[in-house]
């Protein structure tokens, strides 16, 4: 049973997401959430995993969600239902490659779904930013909590580094380094 | 002229090493594929490949993805665009199957937990950067804005389903794209 809602949920996400990439961090988010599959903080560790790691962002995480939940099987069933709704739609399209180009309606659909991912990362980024920043939940007492200010350092310099155009992979690589220092120094400190 | 089944062979081959030498995915995949599928093996041309992001944009799914079986079909028919496919998500699979099973144990590590906290503000910031490079690309009118600002209220704060969103944005596009070019025809 749990094998035929991987296969299904994924092949969900891999129906409704456009643009591939961090457009479909947000449905994914949400049934991995909706199901336990997968904590936030587990998600966001396994999105610099993903980062670190060759292959698309969507069939890493099928992946990992289905080997986490059963096995090989599991993540078998899951990469399965992310591929094939892109694998049986591009055999159809390469068929009718330029009236489907020129369609209206796929036009008129993309003047909606391109601003619309815009606003659905937007959502699952402030959900994600709340799990790190106030991972205990939400309360005044987190702005005396030195990790708060760790956390939020650690974000703005590498946020900076990612405008600078630096690889992904060494954007995770200096937080990995801060968040170690930071850990050991931590342990040092009289106030936690 | 080759053999079916050594052309099938090719691509599972091709896109195999592209699966394998991509990190992050994505865009990241076109260069190489470019490389591999268009200057090595004369497969498509340049232009076939930007049409084929633009497709890839359009359709549901991972773009990598979409570009192998588009190519695949186009090479070897149904089996071809298997192949091509099946080839560019192994290394992924195994990878991502053995990571699995070794992350459980290193997370338990004190280093591997203290790395991880500064990890998770790193990835924030990957996203944030998606985002403003979404956002650029996203076509400059009010209507654009306000689809953003209404997909983004539904689900950050009303708690709406992401596919009810996306369906709704979608016919939202189609409704307004056709007024807009009905109003222009009159």
């Amino acid at each position: 049973m749990t094998f035929l809602t991987l296969f299904l949920t994924f092949l969900k996400i891999g129906t409704f997401t456009f643009g591939g990439g961090y457009a479909m961090l947000p449905l994914i988010r949400e049934e991995v959430a909706a199901h336990g599959w997968l904590t936030e903080q587990a998600l966001i560790d396994f999105i610099a995993v993903s980062e670190s790691t060759p292959g698309p962002f969507a069939i890493n995480i099928a992946t990992f969600v289905g080997s986490r939940v059963c096995g090989v099987f599991g993540a078998a069933c899951a990469t399965l239902g992310v591929v094939l709704p892109s694998f049986i739609i591009i055999l159809i399209v390469a068929k009718a490659f330029d009236r489907f180009r020129e369609s209206k309606s796929v036009r008129g659909c993309m003047a909606g779904l391109k601003p619309a991912v815009v606003g659905l990362i937007g959502a699952a980024l402030l959900s994600l930013a709340l799990t790190v920043f106030f991972p205990g939940g939400f309360a005044g007492s987190v702005f005396t909590d030195v990790s708060f200010y760790f956390s939020l350092a650690v974000f703005a310099l590498c946020a900076v580094l990612a405008f600078k155009k630096l690889h992904p992979v060494a954007v995770i690589g200096i937080a990995a380094a801060l968040g170690l220092i930071g850990g050991y120094v931590g342990e040092w400190l009289p106030v936690k | 002229m080759k053999t079916n089944g050594k052309r099938y062979l090719e691509l599972f081959l091709t896109f195999t090493k592209v699966g394998l030498f991509t990190f992050g995915g994505g865009y990241a995949m076109i260069p190489l594929i470019q490389k591999e599928a268009g200057e090595k093996k004369k497969w498509i041309s340049d232009d076939d490949l930007l049409e084929i992001v633009a497709i890839a944009e359009s359709t549901p799914g991972p773009i990598a993805v979409n570009a192998a079986t588009f190519i695949g079909s186009r090479v070897g028919g149904f089996f071809g665009a298997f192949c091509a496919t099946f080839g560019l998500v192994l290394p992924s699979f195994l990878i991502i199957l053995a990571l699995s099973y070794l992350l459980k144990t290193f997370q338990e590590f004190r280093p591997v937990a203290y790395a991880f906290r500064g990890i998770r503000a790193g990835v924030l910031a990957l996203i944030l950067k998606a985002l403003w490079t979404m956002w650029k690309k996203a076509p400059k009118k009010v209507f654009s804005y306000l689809i953003m600002a209404a997909a983004f209220v539904c689900v950050a704060f009303l708690k709406v389903h992401v596919v009810i969103v996306i369906v709704g944005c979608a016919l939202a596009g189609l409704t307004y794209t056709l007024l807009a070019e009905r109003r222009r025809a009159q």
